[in-house]
């Protein structure tokens, strides 16, 4: 086609809204492939909620279930470790728990519903690696002389007291997180379900 | 040449530019006849592509991406792999040249990049190659971060783990953007089967393109040579260039030189030491992936270690966002500010051998903060080594950023009319 001759403009509104009714198809086709790669049907209801008898627990020992392919933590508190909890008070970063890490019924100073059990999922809020438990007071779990006992995250040193508090300057940016859950029965607690929305 | 072949030479010529593109390409390619030892590492690298590409077609053949336990309780992923090194005849060599093959791209890719710092090849007209290269080094960089989940060891996991959660540090979009990635609220199944599509599919496609485009921007404008002097310049009566040479056969003979001795330090590796005393192969990596139980130190593989480093080093929350997302932003900038390079440097040379004082002392810094950040990114970070790693980085950032001022500041010795040989 010389330069000279006119432009079609009939032809040329047709060449552009076919291109863009066809560009428009070809997004629209993405929809499909994108959205496969979001968690399915089977991976949103692996979510169940699950069981744990704590009967068993002593005081200071810490039993661990699998929710949501997650560690939970259920931490039986001896009235030392709650203690602690107050010297730990001004360390921490969020001592009050004003961010939304934990249900309401947990936003207390023991993150807990009975202070004495600690429910908390075992993923640190950095870069979700699962923190290692610190329980030796002192310089003997090698962590310092004025350790209170808490939790050691191994990848980049994020430190937490016995309430999941992250301590103040660390990598994680948030305490530990709670996940809804209730008691069925003294000595049962639900995971996963609290019986709220 | 018999007059039949001849024939059939014609006859496809006449349909496909066999004769032409032999021609284009290695016989009349006239590459610039004082290359050195550093010119080894580009044939290098696609011989290592060649290696991994057909060590991990055979593999394929074996290892299954199956995150769910088998009756012994072993994930189905990692107890291929131990099938393949125990039970496949031959299964164990393939994976180990597979996995040594993997730290072996790196060292040549890396050498490889060097070179190009040292003799100025990213300089104009070779911004595209350059370009190019660094998408590679991307690409090749995703391909080897989801090749190292699929044995579903712990360091798989926990590394897969740890690096999904840096998406999950970009404001709004990050939380939904690392679900995307994984397909589940956890590294899983899902996560396993879709890196090992882009493991074996999408990755290598993208990088052959990129090699591809890489060697047809290269042959288009021809090679950089140690005097960083363009040999197109000064041509004969008949239009080659005084001081090239056809790329066949010399230069093909030389890379087989290369060939050989890569091959004698590699065949080592493999037989002597696959696992490269815990860098190459991580020991955390021979237990099974454990979702309740993190590794009491995680190390990414060597390679990453210089930019993981980087990524550790910042520790300030700026304008309101986590330290944790900056760290991200610092890492990935540390790699895309290399694609910058042709515009950052200003001297009015490229080869190192007339650049002055100044620039040669800011590389000997900038290598030996690599260095450095890559020997922090495998230890346990405490207050000292973060502060070290700090002042890498920012000398890291500082070799390119402060190059424009620094490169013009220079005493550099005049370029040579033609190149240096001897």
């Amino acid at each position: 086609m010389s330069v000279d001759q006119e432009m079609d403009s009939g032809r040329r509104t047709l060449l552009l809204a076919t291109s863009a009714a066809g560009g428009i198809a070809a997004v629209a086709t993405a929809v499909p492939f994108v959205a496969s790669l979001t968690p399915s049907e089977r991976a949103k209801a692996a979510g169940a909620p699950v069981e744990a008898d704590i009967g068993k627990l002593a005081p200071g020992e810490m039993m661990t279930v699998e929710w949501r392919g997650k560690p939970v933590w259920i931490l039986r508190r001896t009235p030392e470790m709650l203690a602690s909890l107050d010297k730990t008070e001004d360390k921490v970063s969020d001592p009050a728990s004003d961010k939304p890490m934990q249900p309401e019924y947990a936003k207390n100073k023991f993150r807990s519903i009975k202070p004495e059990y600690l429910v908390t999922v075992g993923i640190c809020t950095h870069l979700g690696c699962s923190p290692s438990d610190k329980f030796k007071v002192g310089a003997e779990g090698g962590m310092g002389a004025d350790w209170p006992g808490g939790f050691l995250c191994p990848c980049h040193g994020s430190q937490f007291d016995l309430a999941g508090r992250v301590y103040k300057s660390m990598p994680a940016p948030d305490n530990l997180e709670i996940p809804p859950h209730k008691y069925l029965a003294d000595t049962t607690i639900l995971v996963g379900d609290d019986g709220k929305a | 040449m018999t007059t039949k072949s001849q024939a059939v030479l014609n006859w496809i010529d006449e349909r496909f530019p066999l004769t032409s593109s032999i021609k284009g390409h290695l016989t009349e390619y006239y590459a610039p006849k004082n290359f050195n030892f550093w010119y080894f590492f580009g044939s290098l690298a696609l011989m290592v592509l060649v290696i991994q590409i057909v060590t991990g077609i055979f593999l394929v053949m074996h290892y299954k991406p199956d995150a769910s336990l088998n009756a012994a309780g072993v994930p189905v992923a990692f107890a291929s792999v131990e099938y393949i090194m125990r039970d496949v005849p031959g299964g164990w060599i393939i994976r180990y040249l597979h996995s040594t093959g993997a730290s072996a791209f790196f060292i040549v890719v890396y050498l490889h990049m060097f070179r190009g710092l040292l003799y100025g090849s990213y300089r104009k007209p070779r911004e595209l190659i350059w370009i190019f290269g660094t998408l590679i080094f991307l690409a090749l960089m995703a391909e080897a971060f989801m090749g190292y989940l699929l044995p579903w060891g712990q360091m798989s996991y926990w590394g897969a783990q740890v690096i999904v959660n840096l998406f999950s540090a970009i404001p709004v979009i990050g939380p939904d953007l690392s679900l995307v990635i994984r397909g589940d609220y956890v590294v899983s199944d899902a996560t396993l089967n879709r890196f090992f599509s882009f493991h074996v599919i999408a990755v290598p496609l993208v990088l052959i393109g990129l090699v591809a485009a890489h060697i047809v921007a290269l042959h288009e404008v021809g090679s950089n040579n140690p005097d960083g002097v363009e040999i197109k310049k000064k041509k004969d009566s008949s239009g080659k260039p005084l001081d090239g040479i056809p790329f066949h056969p010399y230069y093909t003979v030389k890379d087989i030189v290369g060939v050989v001795a890569f091959l004698f330090f590699f065949s080592a590796v493999v037989f002597f030491a696959p696992e490269g005393g815990g860098y190459f192969l991580e020991f955390n990596n021979f237990i099974p992936a454990d979702p309740l139980k993190t590794p009491p130190h995680i190390a990414p593989v060597w390679y990453f270690t210089p930019f993981y480093s980087i990524l550790r080093a910042v520790t300030y929350p700026l304008f309101g966002l986590d330290a944790k997302f900056w760290g991200v932003v610092a890492m990935g900038a540390s790699v895309v500010i290399i694609a910058f390079l042709p515009w950052l440097d200003r001297s009015p040379v490229k080869s190192i051998r007339y650049k002055g004082p100044v620039f040669k002392t800011a590389l000997v810094v900038f290598v030996i903060c690599f260095f450095i950040l890559g020997y922090l990114g495998v230890l346990p970070p405490t207050p000292g080594r973060t502060l070290v790693s700090q002042i890498c980085s920012v000398l890291y950032f500082a070799f390119f950023l402060l190059m424009p001022w620094y490169s013009q500041l220079d005493k550099c010795k005049p370029e040579p009319e033609r190149v240096n040989f001897k």
